[in-house]
This record gives structure tokens, sequence and C-alpha cells, in this order.
């Protein structure tokens, strides 16, 4: 019953170590802090106890002491703040050229799919040593990514794009926890990640079967839904021409500049008219209800493809007669 | 002094006064509206208790197996809203500083008598809402009510539990009003602010959380319960809504909130451990600003419990180094305690004992909150049982032990009346010990990895449960002791001396229980607090040994 009782997690990413060095250094450091109190609080009361010929000598306090009591912890917090913060930032940086999993979290399950187009659920498969960024979002409520043995976790918001990354150090088989209350099932979104050596990874992406990599999966529905009609690959397009155009900033026709990332490509497809590209007209349609999570997924692996091979899919031409209205998708 | 029979025990007190329903129910007497508020909040312990349990004997396996799961998700959400609106804020605050406060500044009462009662009639109307709530079904959001599970998907009693939370802060509200206009204006002559005891100052403090903080908790539930009923789309991303909005609302109010929780015991704290060592209590004017500091910085902390919702990482950073900020006045106040034993002549008395556990487990629960500040290590432990014991540290461990050694002190000046002194001390240490079994497992499951509010779990995870479901059994016989004898003392125990301690402060230079109006003459004040060396006070704990 009780044959397996770990005491500490396993440590399988690259974040985990720095990780566990910080909490180590506060375990210290808070067990030194409670053990001086406790050894004052008990050292005076025996020591002051009531008794016979003894009594309390009148002590206002002590300015000096007070700003001491206040400096020091305060200095300690500093580094102690430094230090989280430092860790937080790489966290929170995914390194270029990661391999992206897009995941769709609902309740109650998760659906992760790879770029080259490999599906799974409530599983995922990575290779050892390689940098690996996740952009989640969820179909209903609020979920968290969350996988103990990397130390990481990141809520997966309806309605929005959030990242987070990993590098796996040690392969094996580690817990997928859902850490966002979710409702009924939540204790049930439990998946795992299988971290595989390099060869096994590549043996069991050529054992399983798919339709195709995301970005073309993307470029069909691109294609499908007359997406290029306006986005051609010339500049004579009523929407903007998208190829190269990923990870660079846009200028709005208000004036104001953003940079074009996975957030933003997902708000331009379904509520178009948010944010407009400078010198062009607000005439695309919301796509929001249209395209599912998986599909939107797909189309914005499909665009940010585009930056690899700039005379992609957008520069073919469309199938579509000029004025055919975007279609709902078949797809599903 | 045992012997000696209490010639005032006949005497006529604000208990014997009037007898009847009629005379509880209508009355305006600050002292019988802060008994009105320990029966209830009383009640709503043991409910929130009693869940507690059945959550703790749900996990003693890995497989969800004593309950459904819907079930076991209501249980969580009913506990942290019970325990948290309708015992942990209103317990120091409508009980012992509703009793304290016009005695300890000499007032006869509070400056809104009438309003006094409104405020607990309000509770007492959100306290029916929220039992029809749970028991015609129960709501199963979690205490934290996060959109858009609460607005769109649950299929539980979100409204009307959210109508009761929204009701029991006006009540909350009401308090603070009357507090803050009480210690302004009704001080009895020489009281100066300088003068005040710390559980004034700290009771100031909270009323000020209590009157800024909770209009913002009624908005946000108001926005949550017209969501729900009318799809307004506010926070639901599918209608341009934001999600992560709620949070920022439901954490401006409820960050604060755990201050309303742990200031009132801090202020205890500062009662019990100078009258206990006869000493004055050392840094008296820092440890009064720093309720104030932490009053004031703990409206600026809310985000840190947003570190991995989304938000940018820039805000994550301002919101971590605030949160260091406020554990200095936290550690300040930690220290000064300590400071003051130093050189005492201490009683190990029953309020005494929960002082030091206050004391220990406080120490521990903010010392662990560091860890959670750190935005690296958050990451990890956010959401997990780490999380979980943290802040029972602070609000059990903190919140509670202060509570029951506060109603140990004044227990004799509340009932006239002595509670048995030797199974006082052995209620302090079973909740000690209880309190510790059930909660420290919970840190070394968080940093495994075990989420918060799961209905079943891996089973490596076991041995720390089990250990933590005995651990509550324990905690629960600490706590159904003085429950127990306080009731046995009402009418068996001893009568109390107006100051069975020898303790400073104006609430023992009257009878016990006191009179209506509290004092047969409005003292006249000409001393500092815990002035122990001047005041013409015992020279030790008049308590046989």
């Amino acid at each position: 019953m009780f044959d397996n009782f770990p005491l500490w997690p396993a440590r399988a990413s690259t974040t985990a170590g720095n990780v566990d060095a910080l909490y180590i250094f506060l375990v210290v450091l808070s067990t030194f802090m409670s053990v001086a109190i406790f050894v004052m609080i008990l050292a005076f009361a025996a020591k002051y106890r009531r008794r016979p010929g003894h009594a309390a000598e009148q002590i206002e306090g002590s300015t000096i002491l007070e700003i001491t009591w206040s400096v020091i912890p305060f200095g300690v917090f500093v580094v102690i703040f430094v230090w989280g913060a430092v860790i937080f930032f790489q966290e929170r940086t995914p390194p270029r050229g990661a391999t992206e999993i897009y995941v769709v979290a609902k309740q109650w399950m998760w659906k992760l799919e790879h770029e080259e187009g490999h599906r799974e659920i409530n599983e995922l498969h990575v290779p050892v040593g390689r940098d690996v960024k996740m952009i989640l979002t969820s179909q209903d409520v609020i979920h968290s990514f969350y996988v103990p043995a990397f130390r990481i976790k990141q809520d997966v918001v309806p309605g929005r794009y959030t990242t987070a990354w990993f590098r796996p150090t040690r392969p094996g088989t580690y817990h997928l926890f859902c850490a966002e209350y979710c409702g009924t099932q939540h204790s049930g979104m439990i998946g795992q990640v299988v971290v595989l050596e390099p060869s096994q990874y590549e043996a069991w992406l050529s054992g399983g079967s798919t339709t195709g990599s995301l970005a073309s999966t993307g470029q069909a529905l691109f294609q499908q839904l007359g997406c290029g009609t306006c986005h051609r690959s010339d500049t004579q397009g009523r929407g903007p021409n998208l190829a190269g155009t990923f990870g660079k900033p846009v200028l709005l026709d208000d004036g104001q500049t953003v940079i074009e990332d996975e957030n933003y490509i997902r708000e331009s497809i379904l509520n178009p008219s948010a944010k407009i590209v400078s010198g062009f007209k607000p005439i695309m349609p919301p796509f929001q209800g249209i395209v599912s999570e998986e599909q939107l997924n797909a189309l914005v692996a499909y665009i940010k493809s585009l930056n690899q091979n700039p005379s992609g899919a957008a520069g073919s031409p469309t199938l579509l007669p000029a004025g055919t209205q975007p279609q709902a998708p078949k797809v599903q | 002094m045992a012997t000696v029979v209490n010639p005032v025990a006949e005497r006529e007190n604000y208990l014997n006064q009037e007898y009847g329903v009629r005379s509880w129910l209508l009355t305006t007497d600050h002292k019988r509206i802060a008994l009105l508020y320990l029966a209830s909040i009383t009640f709503f312990f043991f409910v929130g208790g009693l869940f507690a349990l059945l959550i703790r004997l749900e996990l003693l396996t890995p497989a969800g197996d004593l309950v459904q799961a819907d079930t076991y998700n209501k249980l969580f959400t009913m506990h942290g809203q019970i325990m948290v609106f309708f015992f942990l804020v209103p317990s120091i605050p409508a009980v012992l500083g509703n009793f304290l406060v016009p005695l300890m500044i000499g007032a006869r009462d509070l400056a809104f008598p009438r309003i006094n009662l409104l405020s607990w009639y309000l509770y007492i109307i959100a306290g029916i809402l929220m039992m029809h709530a749970v028991l015609t079904g129960g709501v199963d959001t979690g205490w934290t009510f996060y959109t858009p599970f609460s607005t769109a998907f649950s299929n539980t009693k979100v409204i009307e539990a959210g109508l009761a939370i929204f009701v029991v802060g006006f009540s909350s509200i009401l308090t603070g009003l009357n507090f803050v206009v009480t210690i302004h204006r009704m001080r009895a002559p020489g009281m100066t602010w300088w003068r005040l005891p710390l559980f004034i100052w700290s009771m100031y403090a909270t009323s000020i959380i209590f009157l800024l903080g909770t209009p913002v908790l009624a908005i946000t539930l108001t926005l949550v319960i017209f969501e729900r009923a009318f799809h307004l789309g506010i926070f639901d991303p599918t209608r341009g809504g934001d999600p992560l909005l709620f949070q920022h609302l439901f954490w401006f109010y409820s960050h604060p909130a755990v201050y309303i929780m742990i200031l009132p015991s801090m202020g205890i704290i500062s009662e019990i451990v100078p009258c206990f060592s006869r000493k004055r209590i050392f840094g008296y004017s820092f440890v009064a600003m720093a309720s104030i500091g932490i009053a004031v910085l703990g409206f600026l902390v809310w985000a840190h419990h947003m570190f991995v919702a989304g938000m940018s990482i820039y805000a994550a950073l301002i919101f971590s180094f605030l949160s260091y900020l406020v554990a200095v006045p936290s550690a300040i106040k930690v220290f000064n305690w300590t400071a003051t034993l130093y050189k005492g002549s201490i009683t190990f008395s029953t309020p005494l004992l929960y002082a030091f556990g206050f004391i220990g487990l406080f120490t521990m629960g903010g010392l662990t909150g560091l860890f959670l500040a750190a935005l690296g290590v958050d990451v990890h432990v956010t959401d997990t049982y780490f999380v979980i014991a943290h802040f029972h540290y602070i609000m059990v461990g903190g919140a509670v032990m202060g509570y029951l050694g506060g109603m140990h002190f004044w227990w004799p000046k509340i009932s006239g009346r002595m509670y048995p002194e030797s199974l006082g001390r052995l209620a302090a240490l079973i909740v000690f010990i209880g309190f510790n079994l059930t909660f420290f497992p919970q840190f070394i499951l968080g940093y495994l990895g075990m989420p918060r509010r799961y209905w079943q779990y891996p089973p490596e995870f076991q041995v720390l449960n089990v250990l933590s479901t005995a651990g509550s059994t324990i905690l629960a016989v600490g706590y159904l002791l003085p429950m127990a004898y306080f009731l046995w003392s009402m009418r068996y125990g001893k009568h109390a001396e107006p100051n069975p301690w020898g303790a400073a402060g104006l609430e023992w230079m009257t009878p016990s229980p006191p009179p209506t109006f509290n004092f047969e003459e409005t003292p006249l004040v000409t001393w500092e607090a815990y002035d122990y060396g001047n005041i013409d006070l015992p020279k030790e704990v008049p308590v046989e040994r």
C-alpha cells in the first residue's frame, strides 16, 4: 500500500534544478528563522518564568533594534525577489527555435497537436534535450497545464493563447495535471508526459499516422475558407499580405503598433475589426464561432509557416472566383 | 482566593438585566450583540468544520470513494465560503471587537447601537440564504467563484450563494463603520491615540479594510450574478469579455480580506503577551503602525494570486516586490512580541499558550509566504497543497489560534466565570499538535505537485494524506473541548473577579460581567497602555498554580 512514498518530486527539466535551488535556500532560511524565534521564545519563557524574587523589568523599546529587524529582513527579501524573478523570466521566455505543441484544453481532457500533425489526448511525447514551447488555449473554462517534474505551470484561458516552455533532461513518464479547478472531473483531467530518447522519439513519430503537418492542414483550411481571396501574396489584395509578417511589428490604422504574435493572429481571425492594419478597410467578416480551436491553431501554424517559405500557399492563386463570400468550414 | 465568595455575583449586569428572547433579539447593547454573533459564528464554524472533516475523510484513499466528485467539489467550496465569509471575517471583530471596543476605550456603547444590531440581522439573513443554498443542492465553484466556470458552466446555486456573500459583506461594512466612528469620537478623557490598546489599533486597521475592500467584493459578486442571469459578457471571452478581469476584482478584496482575518488576532496577541509577562509591550508605536502598514500595503498585492494566470511578466514583477514589502510589518510584530518576553515574569496560563502557538504558526505561515511571493517558485507551488498549507497556517494557525486565545483571555469578563485552567492548557496543546499534523504534511504534498481541489489523486500521495486526515481528527477534539468547558463554566465555573489576570486595560476596571452601560462612571485615563511598571496592578498574574 505504501511502497511508493516520495518526499521530493522528480527533476526532469532544465528549469527544475533552478527552482529547487531557490526552494532549498528558502527552506534553509525559513528553518533557521523559525528555530531562532522558537528558541528565543522558549529560552525567555524558561529564563524569565515567574518565580519568587524575580520581577519584570520594564523596557519601552529600541528604535535601533526596530530599524535593524526591519532593514535586514527587507534586504533578504530583495535577494529572494531578484532570484525568483530571474527564474521566472527564464520560465516565461521560450527560446528561439523551440518545437511547438498546440494544446487545447476542455472539460475534462487535454488535446495536444504536434507541428508534424500528430494528435494526442492526455499524453504528450517529447524528445529529451529539445526545447518545447506549448501554445495553450481552452475551449470552455480556465484550466492549468502543470507538470510537477518540470516545475512548470501555466493557466489555460479561453479566448486567448498562453505559452509555456520546457526542455526535458531525463527520459521517463511524468504526471500532467490540471491545476485550476474546472468542474466535476477536475481531478480526472490528468495525463502524462512521456520523455523519449531522440531515436525513440523519431520511431514514435514515424509510427503514428497523420493527415499531414499542422501547417498544411492550416493551408488547406486557408483555401477552403477563402482567406486567400483577399490575403494575396502581392500588394493588390483587399487584406494585408501575410507572408513573412509573423513576429514583426504591425502598424495599425489608429497609429499604434502591435507585434504580430499568436494572440494577434487569433484575434484578427475571430474579431478582425478589433485591430485594423493601416491602409486597409474593416471588411473581413468575424470567424468567432465558425472555426474551432483546433482549426484556429492550424491557421495560426500556417501563417507562422509563411515566414519560412514566403512563397507558400498565400501566393498560390486563389481557387475561388472573386466576390465569393467566405464559407463556414465543413471540416469535422 | 478560590474560597472567597464573590459578593458581586448577584449584582446587576448586562446578562441578568433583562431576560427573555425578546430582550436578546431587540438588544442594542454591544455586549449582547457580541454574544449573538458568538452563537451564530460558532454554528457556522462547526458547519464549515464538518465539511472539512468530510474532505479529509475522502482524501484518506487515492480513489474517489466516499462521496461523488460533484459532492466533493461542493464540500470544499462551501467549506471555504462558510469559513471565510461566515466565520473568519466576522469572528474576532464581530464577537470580541464588538464586546471590547467600547470597554477598552471607556465608552458606554458603540457609536451606532442600532446599526450594530442591524449588522447582526444582515449576517443572519445572509446565513439563512447560505444555509438554504447549502441544503438545496449547494454550490461547486470553489470559494473563489472563478469565471467563466461560475458564470456559464456551473449548474449549482451560484446566484444564491453569491447573494448570501453580498449581504454578509454589508454586515462587515456596517461593523467597520461603527468601529471607525467609535474609535474616533468616543474615547474616554485622557485616552489619546498613543494610549490606545493595540487591540484597538488592530480593529481600526481592520475596519479600514472592511470599508474600502468589501464594496469591491459586492460589486464583483453583483457582476457575477448579473452575468450568470443575463449573459452580459463582462467575463465571457466568447462575448468579448475577460475572465482575468474577474480575478483582479475578486482578489482586490480577497487579499486584503486575509488581513481582515489576521490583524485582529495580532491585536489579541499584543494584549496577551504583555499581560502574562507583566511587561509593557516592546516597541508600542512600531506594533501599532505595523497594523496600519499592513492594512495599506495589503491593498497593493492582490495580483500575487495570479502569477500563472496569463498576466504580463512586468506586472508580476511589481506584485512580487510589493508582496515582500508587506512581509516587513508582519516580521516587525513577531520580533516585538518575542522581545516583550525578554526580562518579563512569565506565567504560562492558557491564553499565553495560545499566543505562543499563534507566534509559532504565524511565523511558519509568513515564512512560507516568502516562497509563494518568489515568482520562480510560485509557478511550481501555486494551486497545489503548498498553498493550502500556507494559508491554513495563517488563517487557522494564526487567526483561529488568536481567536481562541482571546476567547480564553476575555471569557471571565464576558461570562463572569472562570473556565478550568488545566483543561484549557490541554486543549491548547491538542490544537497545536493536531494543527501541525494536519497541515505540515501538506507543504510536502504541495512541493511534490499534488494540485488542490482534487477528489482523487495518484497513489504516491497517500501517506501524507493519511497523516493529514489523522491530524484533522485530533484538531477536531481540540476545538470541541473549549466549546464543552466554556458551556460548562457558564453554570459551574468559579465566579470571576473584575480583573482575574491583573491585566492593564479599562475593560478590567469594571466588574465581570460588566454592567449594561459598562462603567459606573466614565474613566479618566492618565497612563499608557500596558504600563505594568506604573499602574497599580499585581506584580504577578493572580491565579493559583
